[in-house]
């Protein structure tokens, strides 16, 4: 192993921080991407790194690993200075990286995953050999059981990140960085992952976690420096501080992290889904008797982790379903049966029928990106008449009504002849949000809202959506994060391949009990999915208002 | 925010790049032991030296206008038409069973009916490969270049087999009724009392095609079938969201493209030959894919680098005519100039960034 002759020469001296940064800067062009940036991080502690996106945490950690030079600043590992010149100056150092989206090589097997670039000789087996006891060791001591002979496209994603750890583990890392590694995971899951960390730190390596969600810092990290705008604007003792405070140093203001709502009021059906199945062109079941109602007045949230047909609901729904699925199955809308497959299946047609979409890829989908805002602001309803005149589009007023939009949205900045790419990923989405609410649609879809959306941007969200429901509308929210849906919803179900595993009240749920469901837990208490009789079909009927709008 | 002015993308980008090829063009006059200054000087004069000049320059112009709009029109689609070629062949032979089916009694009705013959043959030969990426998915670039060879063959059939003048040796049709001759540009000079650009093809076509220039920014810009054949062309999975459908704008880009290759056949069947030969379209349904390039798919840019085509292929040939540089040798300076504007673009464009951005953050400090 390259790092192991390394190992001998650093410095064991206890007092000097595992990493310290000395005034790093680095900007791109323009953007100033990291300002004087210092900061240290003690041996053996779990180091959070906090702050809203494009903060400039990324380009930090990429620094650290020599995918990116500094412009000025040096870098000491160990106490002693370091030039990373590359990331395999950086895996000499002792620093291993586990990225958000796995570097893995899908149709390797884990032991062949983990000795790549670290090869011991031209002939592979004597190198298989070795990592193959070398892994057994690391399974038994930090609970990283994985199989190493599965390939990668056989194993969950908890376990391609368990295979990214044991990667940087075999390359005797001491420090390890995590970008986000949460994000994927199911409740349970990033338990696992806290206890691997927690056995890790207990070893006397370090952590670095870079994240944007406040729980996970609170939970396991000793200390959390806060990133804003390219800058660190505090490193403080986890202990002593909290998620206000923390959330108020991100943002640079006060910020609401739990809206407030007020109970809901379920008036009439607006949609009624029963049955609904969908296979996708290679006859893959991706939805399985999915059945429920949403009423105008209520947030009814869906919860799952990401892939487990949440997508192929919304698409469906949304008109615009995955060419060559092979649908059934029967959606009311107001009373009235929708065309599933036909020719009137369309997203204009579903938008002619009330059904307004903020998609869960803005970015592929919701916006148009080298388009400027105010062509986006009318995307999907440019043939409205108020957007038209006679043979041409009447750019002057879908100007104006983006101008106008701009500013009851606080779209920054607030230039709508920007290019959507232009704007920050909470300001793009609020083009959407804005568009979206603003057509006062009877039912409102809406998928990730605030996936890489900033903090400040996620609370104006969720206020614009709570106020939808108190107009009376009816909202179908999927998001994978079970802050937002507990926060938001009146009425939570959960998918699981395909399948609703259940209805909650956010009043009477836990995330532990949500999060056996979105792990496909059977539900037994209430229903028995062996039984033969679909769960859906015995979904919460009606809702006492006090209870439905328990979570606040 | 964007990385370097308008005017520097727009302008300065494709004028660099043109330097370049010239530059390199000169190398090879050079090592051939001509004097690039009088080959130059040559093209320079024989093609915008004289009215006659201007008049092939201008001829030529009006054809890359076409084939320069078809391409920049399908490119807004996202959609890579190389089919010029063979749909301004066929747009030729709408022109030409129009033109002979009738004595026409005045050019004014003979134009817009050859006009409605010529876009409905070529968009009509654009119609197929349009449908089969639509609905099959195959890909655009193949079909269109097959269907190439297939106008060829088929034009080859028609001009041999059926509309070849009984006696006559030479596959092409008969020449086309008085009525149908389109008023040249030297004829309405003369009609105001000027001598301009006497025996030279240019002819009304080129006021066409200037108005096709401008509709075609209409329809990409302010329409809403311009608006939904960018946001195709920009991301087929939002343009599914918005309810927009692919099948349709896919097909009616192409229709559109393929009519505008077809109206090319006006200037250079109806307005320049009078009847139908073989191989009347000369390689303009090429040149337009590197007119489309030039003028980054903006009508008011391909008007221009039509024109810049236009004296390089004007230019080119006065140069075979009066110097020793072999016509082969134009081809190489064409070549060149469709390298550095079209393929070699970033080569000029990236250092070009990121000198503005060097300069803006000067500005800054």
């Amino acid at each position: 192993m390259p790092g192991m002759a390394d190992k001998a020469k650093r410095p064991e001296t206890a007092s000097s921080p595992a990493i310290e940064l000395r005034g790093i800067s680095k900007s791109f062009g323009p953007v100033q991407a990291n300002k004087n940036i210092s900061f240290k991080v003690a041996r053996g502690t779990v180091h959070g790194i906090i702050g809203e996106n494009g903060a400039g945490k990324s380009t930090l950690m990429s620094i650290l690993y020599g995918f990116y030079k500094p412009d000025s600043g040096e870098i000491l590992v160990n106490g002693q200075p370091l030039n990373v010149t590359d990331s395999q100056t950086a895996i000499r150092a002792g620093i291993g990286m586990v990225f958000q989206h796995f570097k893995l090589v899908q149709n390797f097997t884990v032991l062949e995953n983990i000795i790549l670039g670290v090869e011991d000789g031209k002939l592979l087996r004597p190198s298989l050999a070795k990592a193959r006891g070398v892994l057994k060791q690391l399974a038994a001591e930090y609970q990283l059981n994985v199989d190493p002979d599965e390939t990668i496209e056989e194993l969950s994603v908890g376990h391609q990140q368990r295979v990214e750890i044991l990667k940087a583990l075999y390359r005797q890392a001491d420090i390890l960085i995590l970008d986000e590694p949460t994000g994927v995971l199911t409740p349970a899951e990033a338990d696992h992952l806290f206890r691997i960390l927690e056995g890790l730190k207990a070893e006397g390596k370090t952590i670095i976690l870079i994240t944007h969600k406040l729980r996970e810092i609170m939970e396991i990290t000793d200390n959390v420096s806060v990133m804003r705008r390219g800058e660190m604007v505090a490193s403080v003792k986890t202990s002593e501080t909290s998620p206000e405070q923390l959330a108020e140093l991100m943002v640079g203001r006060k910020v609401l992290l739990n809206v407030k709502k007020s109970p809901a009021k379920p008036a009439q059906p607006v949609l009624e889904v029963r049955d609904l199945q969908l296979a996708d062109d290679e006859g893959v079941q991706r939805l399985r008797n999915v059945s429920f109602d949403i009423r105008a007045g209520e947030i009814f949230g869906i919860a799952g982790v990401s892939g487990n047909g949440q997508t192929q609901l919304l698409e469906l729904l949304g008109g615009y379903p995955e060419k060559g699925s092979t649908i059934s199955g029967t959606v009311r809308m107001n009373g009235q049966e929708l065309d599933l497959t036909g020719t009137r299946s369309d997203a204009a047609t579903r938008r002619a029928r009330g059904i307004g979409h903020i998609p869960e890829d803005r970015q592929s989908e919701g916006l148009i990106m080298d388009f400027a805002a105010w062509e986006n602001s009318a995307f999907g309803y440019h043939h409205a008449a108020e957007y038209n005149a006679g043979l041409f589009m009447n750019n002057n007023a879908i100007q104006q009504d983006a101008q106008e939009k701009m500013e009851r949205f606080d779209i920054r900045p607030r230039d709508p002849h920007l290019a959507a790419r232009n704007f920050s990923g909470g300001n793009q989405q609020k083009i959407v949000v804005a568009r979206e609410i603003e057509r006062n649609p009877d039912l409102l879809l809406v998928g990730q809202p605030t996936r890489g959306v900033d903090i400040g941007a996620i609370e104006f969200i969720h206020k614009r959506i709570i106020e939808l429901r108190d107009a009376g509308k009816a909202i179908l929210l999927v998001s994978v994060e079970l802050d937002e849906i507990l926060a938001l919803s009146d009425r939570i179900a959960v998918m699981f391949d395909g399948r609703i595993m259940g209805e909650r009240l956010p009043s009477e749920t836990t995330t532990g009990e949500l999060g056996l469901l979105m792990a496909g837990v059977t539900d037994t208490e209430r229903h028995d999915a062996s039984d033969g009789i679909p769960p859906e079909s015995k979904h919460v009927e009606e809702l006492p208002d006090e209870q439905a709008g328990g979570a606040g | 925010m964007d990385k370097m002015p308008k005017w520097a993308d727009v302008i300065l980008t494709p004028l660099i790049s043109l330097i370049l090829a010239m530059a390199i063009s000169a190398l090879v006059i050079l090592a051939i032991g001509e004097s690039p200054w009088m080959a130059l000087k040559t093209m320079v004069t024989g093609a915008l030296g004289s009215s006659y000049g201007w008049g092939f320059t201008l001829y030529y112009t009006t054809n890359f206008i076409f084939t320069g709009l078809a391409v920049a029109v399908a490119y807004h689609a996202s959609l890579f038409n190389i089919g010029g070629e063979g749909q301004a062949m066929i747009g030729g032979l709408g022109v030409a069973l129009i033109c002979l089916a009738l004595p026409w009694p005045h050019w004014g009705v003979a134009l817009p009916a050859a006009m409605i013959g010529a876009a409905l043959f070529g968009a009509a030969w654009a119609f197929i490969p349009a449908i089969l990426q639509a609905k099959r998915g195959s890909h655009i670039v193949i079909t269109t270049i097959m269907f190439n060879f297939i106008a060829a063959a088929l034009l080859n059939y028609m001009l041999v087999n059926i509309m070849r003048p009984q006696g006559s040796q030479d596959p092409a049709t008969a020449r086309f009724p008085a009525g149908a001759h389109l008023p040249q540009l030297s004829e309405m000079a003369a009609g105001i009392g000027i001598e301009w650009g006497k025996n030279t093809p240019v002819n009304i076509t080129f006021f066409i095609a200037l108005i096709a220039c401008i509709l075609v920014w209409l329809l990409i810009w302010r329409t809403r079938l311009g608006y939904e054949i960018r946001a195709l062309g920009r991301s087929e999975p939002a343009a599914l969201y918005a309810g927009i459908s692919p099948v349709r704008i896919t097909v009616i880009a192409m229709l559109i493209s393929g009519g505008l290759a077809g109206l090319m056949a006006i200037n250079n069947v109806m307005g320049e030959a009078e009847r139908l030969v073989l191989n009347a379209v000369e390689g303009a349904g090429f040149i337009g894919i590197a007119v489309a390039l030039m003028g980054r798919n903006h009508p008011f840019g391909v008007l221009l680098a039509a024109l810049l085509f236009g004296f390089l292929y004007q230019g080119g040939g006065e140069l075979a005519l009066w110097t020793t540089i072999p016509r082969e040798l134009i081809v190489v300076i064409q070549a060149l100039v469709i390298l550095f504007t079209g393929a070699l673009d970033n080569m000029v464009r990236m250092p070009l960034e990121r000198i503005f951005l060097a300069l803006r953050k000067k500005g800054r400090a």
